[in-house]
């Protein structure tokens, strides 16, 4: 247990002396945040149902964070370990596969909580961002979406054979997912067609769900979503505990 | 169990696919002793100190380290074992200490690695990134993780490849350190050298198989090869007489240079003396012992090469 703990934090700590990983969760967010909140502001809008910009637009960035921490960070480091021997290095010591991958799993937890805790700090203060939901329900659903987002990064970090790979195929999935999810670009701005495509991206069932959650709607109305999350997490298990290479 | 072999290893046997990498190797490795492997690369030593640790399936044969299968029961054996392996790194910026002291948490039982650092060498870079190090100090750390359990066995997979002179002799030192503490050490190399200086005993591989195993001195002496001495001495004489010196066996000259041989190294104390005393002034003197590189190629029958 000492083990998992110790590992969790030096994680921590790489991640955030990485400086893409850092700046892509925790500094994007923040500057798309303020680059849209001077340009449009908060005022309460029809179009968004009575929200203004900034209320829609952190539940949406906080998917994009979440995105990035299982899309981009999990898989590439995974993939990266892999190929330097890292994971190499670590097998003949006591510490067992699933001890890694937890480990991964909270300090990227303790990543997106940073990123996001930024977002909603920013919001409040400079934006008088309105959150009518229950907060309870709100880390509820931003966990099950962050752990199915990691589930879906360690799917892909096990198919991918390299890191080179991994980084190709990270993009590919990545782009256009946030930009037609509804993450960095509200949903009511973009064509219906985009949105019916947008049905097959995962991240889009993230941004609903938080979205929702946001303005208190009640989990009824995200039956949908929740089981598209929890499906990828199931799904993302079962392959990872079938895929897992040292090397 | 305490007086057993460290590791056992009966008939082992490993594939991969149509390639034979290990083909029925058997051999022990006693309490306290430097066991070294030795063989040209890809001639199986990897994978045989990979199925020691348990880190590749045999596909034949049985393997015991510290009385326990380490297949079957990893979990039992990983606390009790250090490893440095051959392809392997730490993430770019993990510091120093930082790294020690995770490998510690792994452990229930670890040493202080303070003390560690200090012993290796690396107490100033303690601070410094995985990456910024040389490859001596990556090599020293690997050293160190390897150590930071306290552990029976120190498995040490070609652990100067790549390394310059000075570097290599500091590592070697670390090695003796860690028998004198009375751990047990198995390593593998391709320098006939490191061998020949550090280990107890050597087994020689090659296409799999094992081809000799011994104490270095054992080895060299199996192969009767003779010592040489070489020297220049000015204006020509004739020293055919040489030969009647019980321990020399050829005079060659070419010139003014004169090679003798002789079957063991008395050879060289009994013709320098026999020089002196008839007052021949020689110069350039140098002597060729057998090594372990002869060794090798007698019972391969190929020179070794890096």
């Amino acid at each position: 247990m000492r083990g998992l703990w110790k590992f969790t934090w030096v994680e921590l700590k790489l991640f955030l002396r990485e400086p893409m990983g850092a700046f892509f969760t925790l500094i994007f967010p923040m500057m798309m945040l303020l680059c849209f909140g001077s340009i449009y502001g908060n005022k309460p809008s029809d179009h968004f149902g009575g929200f203004g910009m900034v209320d829609i637009s952190v539940p949406g960035y906080s998917a994009m964070v979440i995105c990035m921490s299982g899309l981009f960070l999990l898989t590439l480091r995974i993939a990266s370990y892999r190929e330097q021997g890292v994971l190499r290095r670590l097998r003949p010591t006591p510490l067992r596969p699933h001890a890694i991958l937890t480990a991964q799993v909270l300090a990227l937890f303790g990543m997106t909580a940073l990123g996001m805790t930024a977002l909603m700090v920013t919001g409040k203060l400079l934006y008088h961002m309105r959150v009518v939901g229950d907060p309870l329900s709100i880390v509820a659903a931003l966990g099950l979406s962050t752990l199915s987002f990691l589930a879906l990064g360690f799917v892909l970090a096990g198919i991918v054979p390299t890191t080179r790979t991994a980084l190709s195929t990270v993009m590919v999935l990545f782009y256009p997912m946030i930009f037609l999810s509804g993450a960095t670009i509200p949903r009511e701005e973009l064509p219906e067609s985009i949105r019916r495509i947008s049905q097959v991206f995962p991240l889009t069932y993230v941004v609903n769900l938080l979205r929702g959650m946001w303005i208190g709607d009640p989990w009824s109305r995200h039956l949908v979503d929740v089981a598209v999350l929890a499906g990828m997490i199931v799904l993302g298990v079962a392959i990872t505990a079938k895929t897992f290479r040292w090397e | 169990m305490a007086n057993g072999p460290v590791v056992k290893v009966e008939a082992l046997r490993k594939t991969y696919g149509d390639t034979i990498a290990v083909d029925g190797v058997s051999f022990e490795v006693a309490r306290g002793e430097i066991f070294g492997m030795v063989g040209p690369n890809g001639a199986g030593k990897t994978t045989t100190i990979e199925c020691i640790e348990g880190m590749r399936r045999p596909d034949g044969g049985s393997v015991t380290v510290l009385g326990i299968d380490p297949q079957r029961d990893g979990n039992e054996l990983r606390p009790r074992i250090g490893a440095q392996l051959q392809t392997s790194a730490l993430p770019e910026r993990i510091r120093v200490w930082e790294a020690l002291d995770l490998f510690a948490s792994f452990y229930q039982r670890s040493v202080d690695w303070n003390v560690l650092l200090e012993r290796l060498g690396l107490a100033e870079k303690r601070n410094a990134f995985f990456s910024k190090l040389s490859g001596g100090q990556k090599q020293r750390l690997f050293i160190g993780l390897a150590l930071i359990n306290d552990p029976e066995v120190v498995f040490l997979d070609e652990l100067t490849t790549g390394l310059d002179p000075q570097a290599r002799h500091a590592i070697w030192d670390l090695v003796r350190d860690m028998r004198d503490s009375g751990k047990t050490v198995f390593l593998t190399t391709h320098f006939m050298e490191e061998a020949e200086r550090l280990c107890d005993r050597v087994a020689i591989l090659e296409h799999g198989r094992l081809v000799a195993l011994d104490t270095p001195a054992n080895l060299i002496q199996s192969i009767g090869a003779e010592t040489r001495i070489a020297f220049t001495v000015d204006g020509k004489p004739d020293l055919s007489w040489l030969e009647n010196l019980p321990t020399v066996t050829g005079v060659d000259a070419t010139e003014d240079r004169y090679v003798v041989r002789g079957p063991s190294d008395r050879v060289i104390v009994d013709v320098v003396n026999a020089l002196s005393v008839k007052g021949i002034r020689f110069r350039d003197l140098r002597t060729e012992q057998p090594t372990l590189e002869d060794v090798f190629l007698k019972v391969t029958g190929r020179q070794m090469r890096d």
